[in-house]
């Protein structure tokens, strides 16, 4: 009675050793890479090389970080520079490193009533918008993709908006859907734009400026802070990714022919290839 | 080690729980200190639900009256459909809305997607079968004679209703009250036609939706605070009101 009552014992600790050492890592990131089927594509990879699973939280920027602020994540794709600056600069990520880069693009209604088609600069556009009062739907989420647009209004210097600028709180394709409906502008990533690009009449009416880049960035989760976060797991996703093996993945990667992300973590091996 | 991590845990769980406060007495001081955003957001929630019941409840109480007191053909299939009406799911009210509001929709150009007026719509449709059923009910178990009474009097036929309709006051209250409170918490119509812009289509329970995602809780749980105090009060006010009328009769 005893033995078996050991050896069940025994058998749990076994159990629970294993299954510690078999947690996934927790990765909290952005919708955009989740949607557009590249952490599908990568994830596989890198489990296959280093046994590592990785469970995917796809979230806005803003609530990935929060996630990780509160040790429910060991490490954090995003995309808003300036948050990730404060989110390394208070302790909570540590070894923030690039990993690709997309661009953003100003859409709007084909008639474009603003008139910011043709050469103009993105701020240019924007300043024509806001002058011309035309309706503009913000994500008022506090995702990348609404901080980006809010450092381009505060680079316009428009600071107060009127009726015509409209915060829905929603996603991308929501913002997209809802501009189609009302004929307005908005700023979207060009993975979601392609993915929706058909079911809308509206037209890509600024786009490649320095201003739209969009990068993004890996931060592991500072492992002083929770007891339990996964560091060296993390830092061996960092790793992967920003190798030449994982940069060359992401590299490759295609939606409808389409390239989506470009690799900037080792460009150069990239392009002499 | 047991006894370590099980205190790690505590420590943890604590951290929680005094996170949680925080937000809660932040949710106070945005309530107390006369927050605009969230000020704003209450009475637009309040506007669009008071003007929908207010729409709704005199229509529902005449098609209740004359479902209950007069035979006509197909009666008992219209009293069947309001019921079932009343299980319709609000974003399957706000899907068949959305479809024809959009700008490719047959009502497209009245341009009312994503305005507070597509709101009202929704909320009427949604409260309008619950009004009917329970104020039908409510008609149904009437005497009679209260209202052939009245007539033979030579009371107004509109004038016998009102009569009528202060004896049952009681039922008659509790549909209006069921109906608002099935539409001021309501979120799947309101986001999908509403659009949740803000300070133009964002009520309380899209904007908790969103604080929420956005990892914001103070302003979640300050709106919470409303729509539950709202709610309670409502019941607690009928139920008051209801027990009073018993002890009369």
């Amino acid at each position: 009675m005893k033995t078996s009552a050991l050896f069940l014992g025994l058998l749990c600790l076994f159990i629970s050793v294993t299954a510690y050492a078999n947690e996934p890592l927790r990765l909290a990131t952005t919708t955009s890479t989740e949607n557009s089927g590249l952490l599908a594509k990568l994830l596989p990879k890198f489990t296959q090389q280093t046994g590592v699973l990785v469970d995917v939280i796809a979230v806005g920027t803003g609530k990935a970080l929060q996630i990780a602020r509160n040790g429910d994540a060991d490490v954090v794709i995003v995309h808003a520079r300036q948050a990730e600056n404060i989110f390394v600069a208070e302790g909570f990520g540590v070894n923030r490193r690039d990993v690709m880069e997309n661009d953003f693009v100003l859409v709007g209604p084909a008639n474009d009533p603003a008139a910011i088609s043709g050469k103009n600069s993105t701020l240019k556009a924007l300043t024509k918008i806001a002058r011309t009062q035309s309706t503009f739907i913000s994500r008022g989420d506090h995702s990348g993709t609404h901080k980006k647009e809010h450092a381009l209004w505060q680079h316009v210097g428009i600071n107060s908006m009127g009726h015509w600028h409209k915060s829905i709180g929603q996603g991308m394709g929501k913002a997209l859907l809802m501009a189609n409906e009302l004929s307005a502008y908005t700023l979207t990533d060009r993975g979601t734009w392609l993915a929706y690009k058909d079911k809308l009449s509206l037209k890509i009416l600024n786009e490649g400026g320095i201003l739209l880049k969009n990068p993004y960035g890996i931060i592991a989760v500072n492992p002083a802070l929770h007891k339990d976060i996964q560091y060296l797991k993390a830092m061996r996703l960092i790793a992967w990714l920003t190798s030449p093996t994982g940069q060359q993945q992401i590299d490759q990667f295609k939606k409808n022919g389409q390239q989506l992300f470009y690799p900037t973590a080792i460009k150069d091996v990239i392009t002499s290839e | 080690m047991a006894s370590n991590s099980s205190t790690q845990l505590l420590l943890k769980t604590l951290l929680r729980v005094n996170e949680i406060n925080q937000a809660s007495v932040a949710a106070f001081q945005l309530l107390i200190s006369g927050n605009s955003d969230i000020w704003q957001i209450i009475s637009l929630s309040f506007g669009v639900s008071l003007t929908a019941i207010l729409i709704a409840t005199p229509v529902a109480l005449v098609v209740s009256f004359f479902l209950a007191f007069f035979q006509f053909p197909l009666r008992r299939t219209l009293i069947s459909l309001f019921n079932t009406f009343m299980s319709v799911p609000a974003v399957i009210i706000g899907l068949t809305l959305y479809l024809l509001l959009s700008r490719s929709g047959p009502l497209g150009n009245l341009g009312l997607l994503f305005t507070s007026k597509a709101m009202i719509i929704g909320q009427i449709l949604l409260c309008f079968p619950l009004l009917v059923a329970m104020a039908h009910s409510s008609f149904q178990a009437a005497d009679r004679r209260a209202w052939e009474t009245a007539i033979t009097l030579g009371a107004k036929p509109w004038r016998a209703f009102f009569t009528l309709m202060y004896e049952l006051r009681f039922g008659l209250i509790a549909a209006v009250v069921a109906g608002f409170g099935r539409i001021i918490a309501e979120i799947g119509c309101s986001m999908m036609v509403g659009g949740n812009i803000l300070n133009a289509t964002r009520n309380i329970p899209t904007a908790i939706a969103l604080e929420t995602s956005k990892g914001e809780f103070a302003q979640g749980i300050a709106l919470g605070i409303v729509l539950l105090v709202l709610s309670l009060a409502l019941n607690a006010g009928v139920s008051i009101f209801q027990g009073r009328g018993e002890l009369q009769a």
